[in-house]
C-alpha cells in the first residue's frame, strides 16, 4: 500500500469526507490540517502544498506518486488500489 | 449564537435570493458551525473550506457567502463548501458534482 499524506482544513467538510473515507477502508495516512498551524509553519507548508497541487485547494491528497485535488472519492480508491 | 438560529434566520433571506441551504441538515449544521468558529478566531465568517489568512481585506472574496456562490450555484447548483445550493440540486434534478476551486491562488495571501 503506498504512502498516503493529506493536506486539510480542520474546517473543511470535503476534508473531513476524506478522512473519512481512508478510515472506513483501514488506511493509514498522515494528515495535516494548515488551519491549525503557525504562520511561520503555514507558510513553509503552502509551498510545499504548491508543488504538488498549484491551486493549494484542500483537501490536496497525495497517494504514493499520484496527487488528488478535491474529495473524488473515485480516483481516491483506484489511487489506493480497493 | 446557536448554528440553529442562525439556520433560521438565513434561510429564509437567502431563499428570497434563490439560495437553499443544502438539504442534508447536518452537512449545514457543521458548516455553519464551522463559520461561527471562523468567526471567532478570525473574526469573520470564513468560508470553511478556503484557507483563511487571517486579514479580512485580503479574504473579503472568501467571507460567506463568498463571491464566487454565484458562479459555483449557477454552473453546478452548489456552491465550493456545499452550504447553498440551488433547488433542483436539493431536488436532485441535478447531478452533484465535486465544486472546482474558483478563487485564484494569487488571492491568498499571507
Amino acid at each position: 500500500m503506498p504512502p498516503v499524506k493529506m493536506y486539510s482544513l480542520s474546517t473543511c467538510r470535503h476534508c473531513k469526507d476524506a478522512k473519512q473515507l481512508l478510515n472506513d477502508c483501514t488506511i493509514n495516512f498522515d494528515f495535516i490540517d494548515v488551519d491549525l498551524l503557525k504562520r511561520k509553519e503555514r507558510n513553509d507548508i503552502l509551498e510545499e502544498i504548491k508543488k504538488f497541487n498549484p491551486d493549494c485547494s484542500f483537501p490536496t491528497i497525495i497517494i504514493g506518486d499520484k496527487v488528488i485535488a478535491g474529495f473524488k472519492e473515485k480516483e481516491i480508491k483506484e489511487a489506493l488500489g480497493i | 449564537m446557536e448554528p440553529e438560529t442562525i439556520y433560521e434566520m438565513l434561510k429564509k433571506v437567502q431563499e428570497l435570493k434563490g439560495y437553499y441551504f443544502n438539504k442534508d441538515k447536518e452537512i449545514t449544521l457543521g458548516l455553519i458551525e464551522a463559520l461561527l468558529f471562523n468567526k471567532e478566531r478570525y473574526g469573520y465568517m470564513s468560508c470553511p473550506c478556503r484557507l483563511a489568512s487571517g486579514n479580512r481585506t485580503n479574504d473579503k472574496d472568501i467571507v460567506c457567502p463568498c463571491v464566487y456562490r454565484i458562479k459555483d450555484v449557477e454552473e453546478y447548483g452548489s456552491c465550493y463548501c456545499g452550504l447553498y445550493v440551488s433547488k433542483e440540486w436539493n431536488e436532485g434534478l441535478i447531478e452533484h458534482e465535486r465544486v472546482p476551486e474558483r478563487r485564484p491562488v494569487s488571492r491568498m495571501i499571507f
